[in-house]
């Protein structure tokens, strides 16, 4: 290690990076000492990401500086940053799954057009390496039949092999087992030790006091607090990592709850990786509510509303809905719940909600262009599918009112009206609605949220997902938490608040039922 | 989001033809390198292709062929998908629709036997898209893949039955019988002559009417059938096609299904109107030349109609221009065939970003 002659490692200054209409990062400072855990958190969207890939090369930032030991550095690829000591261990793993550890870490930097020699030297160094940091690793195991906590640490050797001294690691521990993530924490002790500096980013308050030196929070694209770990708590982070955010004002009426329309009975699901993403998740909706379901995203949310829907088959677990018993040996398909009244509008309309290539009037049929009212015998009912698509545009204010308007070039607002407006006009008995105001303006979201209310009036059952506390603090009758694909907690929204919800997202609650700590 | 749009004229118009007039160009440059006059070789190719009746009739008579696989390679498309095999997929195709003509030829009369011989030349066909669709959309197995290895299967497959059961008896050549006329598809100067027109003798013969009402067909069945509605989520968002409970493998196997029997029809053009007898061989590379019709046509049947002209010009004019000009070899024409490929398929997008660009510009300004 190179002795260190400036006090911080790494210092930001003024960061500021605008993508389109959006400020992903303004004026950020941070300052990270050498040789400590730095953390960062933040909800989804706070920024984090958009900062790390600015320090990493991925973007370039709009304005500001970053220096490295007290030098003025300019970062333009992820290979000048490596040149600068920069490492990082993102997400989602960057590995050549049927190469060997020993490959996938000289890949980039094999010395050579003859691989023998950089190979031979890899050895070496990577063997000093493993040890010096206790990594525990088998150079030649072939990284696809490693698990994911050991790919992880493929992912650590190969920075450090190219030298990094800085290492940021972006949710790391959201692939991990619980021992998994307490290895990783042993880990990186041993790295700050050997000199080395991690900037941790997570949302989980629970990592950030067990093992940073420093935390950061970050809200809204903005850099809100600095403290030193042993001077704060979970209460404060809580706090200032949600805000004080001004309450959302929905004119409602009190539920009158009646009876369940729709039980869910510890629902499983395992992603393509063998993750178990749903865990035992358990609810009952009834007429006449709306069910809110707060959590960081990715917390089997998304999970839970597509098994609902039927557009994933479960594990396992037992649906009850419309008379019907749904199961992962009876299952029913996104057609067959929409039979049986089930409207769902998804948390992407871009991905799933709509066909962007579609005419409007097309796009707002997806799902029921099997339904007679769109179908002659051969063809479609163009005509029908016009006028409907006119009326309705007109009724939910849609801009422009053009039928014929490409779906991609209405705005975000106006594509999520379109979604919506399709999936409440068929009268379901249970609407399901992810994200409903993600990218929408202040006045559609108004809009939005009187419709859902006046459907929740009309005695249906709303399941209502959305990172937006605030959203779902106004809209809700009833609010359950997920954490890790598990429902961790249930409040009657009269008695929320923001500080209890955030808490509970991070599982860092103890107190009430069901509350895993 | 921007709402400013490029004029359909421009690229559905201009900008294939700024990559034809390219191509045109370079070939100019390959005319002028061989000491050949370009100006006047493009005067023969023209007249070769549109210049006198036979002409025009040989050129259509092409045509249809590419209309075919050029359906077929755009309808699999529309899903996504990369159909390579048309080749294999016209080459059974046509097997089906001899062996119906060998069958009936003494027995039945043609208003029997042309419809006989036009389904089962697309079954055969469908058929044999049916195993890579299967396996693509049951088993993962890439799609390009087994399609072209597809290819050659029927290609050994028909030189095995050709030798071993279909060739005549007493002939050296592996070639059937010749139908009896009851199985011939009329020719169209013969089904002109009564009323008075003299078109000129060409091989141009009903099934290019075939093909023609292939393209209604393919239109009304992808824009205004629900299927087609289905077809089109599916190959523009499959995961929204999920979501509204859409069968992705069905789509696909369906799709592949449609696609083979758009090329099989190949057959009817070649074995029934032509040839009149099975041979190897007729399919002379139209299963591939489809795919450069499909992406030329803009994957829309009206464009596919005008690229399969096109086409046809180049192989009727370029035999013209070969036997005109004898330093020109048929080796040459094929370099303007692929220049044409090659500017107006491989590299459509050269000029795309910029003229856009130029319309957009003046859209905002």
């Amino acid at each position: 290690m190179t002795p260190r002659t400036h006090p911080y490692s790494i210092e930001l200054k003024g960061i500021s990076k605008r993508f389109g209409t959006v400020q992903a990062n303004k004026n950020i400072d941070l300052q990270v000492p050498a040789g400590t855990i730095h953390g960062i958190i933040g909800e989804n969207g706070a920024g984090k990401s958009t900062l790390m890939s600015i320090i990493y090369g991925f973007y370039e930032a709009d304005a500001g500086s970053i220096s490295i030991d007290g030098q003025l550095v300019s970062i333009r690829n992820s290979q000048d940053a490596i040149k600068v000591g920069i490492g990082m261990v993102h997400q989602h793993f960057m590995l050549v799954e049927n190469f060997s550890v020993l490959e996938n870490v000289i890949l980039g930097a094999e010395g050579g057009a003859v691989l023998k020699q950089g190979m031979d030297a890899a050895r070496q160094e990577l063997k000093r390496l493993e040890q010096e940091y206790s990594l525990d690793i088998d150079v030649d195991a072939i990284v696809e039949d490693l698990p994911v906590g050991l790919q992880q640490r493929v992912e650590i050797l190969k920075a450090l092999y190219r030298g990094a001294k800085i290492l940021i690691l972006d949710e790391p521990t959201g692939v991990l087992t619980p021992q998994e993530a307490d290895h990783l924490f042993r880990i990186l002790k041993s790295l700050k030790d050997q000199g080395v500096t991690v900037i941790l980013i997570t949302h989980k308050l629970r990592e950030i006091l067990a093992s940073t030196d420093n935390v950061s929070v970050m809200r809204q694209g903005e850099m809100v607090a600095h403290r030193e770990t042993v001077n704060t708590d979970k209460e404060e982070l809580a706090e200032l990592m949600v805000g004080k955010k001004v309450r959302l004002k929905v004119d409602k009426n009190e539920a009158e709850p009646q009876q369940t329309l729709l039980s869910a009975r510890e629902l499983s699901y395992f992603d393509s990786q063998g993750v178990e993403r749903l865990k035992k998740v358990s609810f009952d909706l009834k007429a006449g509510e709306i069910l809110g379901i707060a959590g960081v995203s990715g917390n089997g949310q998304s999970e839970l509303l597509n098994v609902l829907s039927g557009i994933t088959p479960m594990a396992s677990g037992e649906i009850q809905f419309a008379g019907q018993t749904i199961t992962a040996n009876a299952p029913k398909n996104a057609a067959q719940m929409r039979d049986l009244k089930m409207a769902h509008v998804p948390e992407d309309r871009h991905k799933m909600g709509l066909v962007t290539g579609f005419e409007a009037y097309e796009a707002a049929v997806l799902g029921y262009h099997d339904s007679e009212a769109y179908n002659g015998k051969v063809l479609m009912k163009r005509k029908a599918m016009l006028d409907e698509c006119n009326e309705r545009m007109a009724a939910w204010d849609v801009r422009p009112p053009n039928p014929h308007l490409k779906t991609a070039n209405f705005s975000g607002g106006n594509q999520q009206k379109i979604v919506i407006a399709r999936e409440v006009e068929q009268n379901p008995e249970v609407l399901l609605i992810g994200q409903p105001t993600r990218g929408v303006d202040i006045g559609a979201i108004e809009n939005i949220h009187e419709q859902i209310v006046k459907l929740r009036d009309a005695g249906k059952a709303i399941l209502l997902v959305s990172v937006e506390l605030d959203e779902i603090m106004a809209l809700s009758d009833r609010i359950i938490v997920m954490f890790d694909g598990a429902v961790v907690g249930e409040v009657a929204a009269s008695e929320a608040d923001e500080r209890t919800l955030g808490l509970m997202m991070a599982n860092a609650w103890n107190e009430g039922r069901g509350v895993q700590v | 989001m921007s709402q400013a749009k490029v004029p359909a004229w421009v690229s559905v118009g201009l900008i294939p033809l700024m990559n034809i007039l390219l191509a045109f160009f370079v070939s100019g440059l390959v005319f002028l390198a061989i000491g050949e006059d370009p100006i006047e070789a493009a005067g023969y190719l023209i007249y070769g292709a549109f210049g006198y009746d036979e002409g025009i009739g040989y050129t259509l008579y092409y045509a249809t062929n590419l209309i075919f696989t050029g359906l077929a390679v755009s309808i699999a498309f529309k899903a996504g998908l990369f159909n390579i095999g048309g080749e294999g997929q016209a080459y059974i195709g046509g097997l089906g629709v001899g062996l119906l003509c060998l069958w009936f030829d003494s027995s039945l009369p043609l208003l029997v036997i042309a419809p006989l011989a036009i389904i089962g030349g697309a079954l055969f066909g469908a058929a044999w898209a049916y195993i890579p669709a299967y396996l693509q959309a049951r088993r993962g197995s890439h799609i390009v893949i087994t399609t072209i290895m597809f290819n050659f299967i029927a290609s050994s497959l028909m030189v095995y039955l050709m030798v071993n059961w279909l060739k005549e008896e007493g002939v050296m050549s592996p070639i059937s019988r010749t139908f009896e006329e009851s199985a011939w598809l009329p020719y169209m100067h013969d089904v002109f002559a009564p009323f008075g027109l003299d078109i000129g003798d060409s091989p141009l013969n009903l099934a290019f009417v075939l093909a023609l009402f292939c393209c209604v067909f393919y239109w009304a069945l992808v824009w205004h059938t629900r299927w087609g509605y289905q077809l089109r989520t599916v190959g523009t968002n499959p995961t929204a096609a999920q979501y509204a409970g859409i069968d992705n493998a069905k789509v696909t196997i369906w799709v592949m299904l449609i696609s083979g029997g758009f090329a099989g029809l190949v057959g009817v053009n070649e074995i029934m109107g032509v040839n009149h007898n099975l041979l190897l061989n007729f399919t002379a590379g139209y299963g591939f030349a489809g795919i450069a019709v499909a992406l030329m046509g803009r994957n829309h049947p009206i464009g596919i109609i005008l690229a399969a002209i096109l086409f046809g010009a180049l192989y009727q004019g370029g035999a013209e221009l070969a036997f005109e000009i004898p330093t020109i070899t048929p080796e040459i024409v094929v370099v303007i065939q692929g220049l044409v490929i090659l500017f107006s398929g491989a590299l459509e997008n050269m000029f795309k970003g910029k003229i856009e660009g130029l319309f957009l510009r003046r859209a905002v300004a």
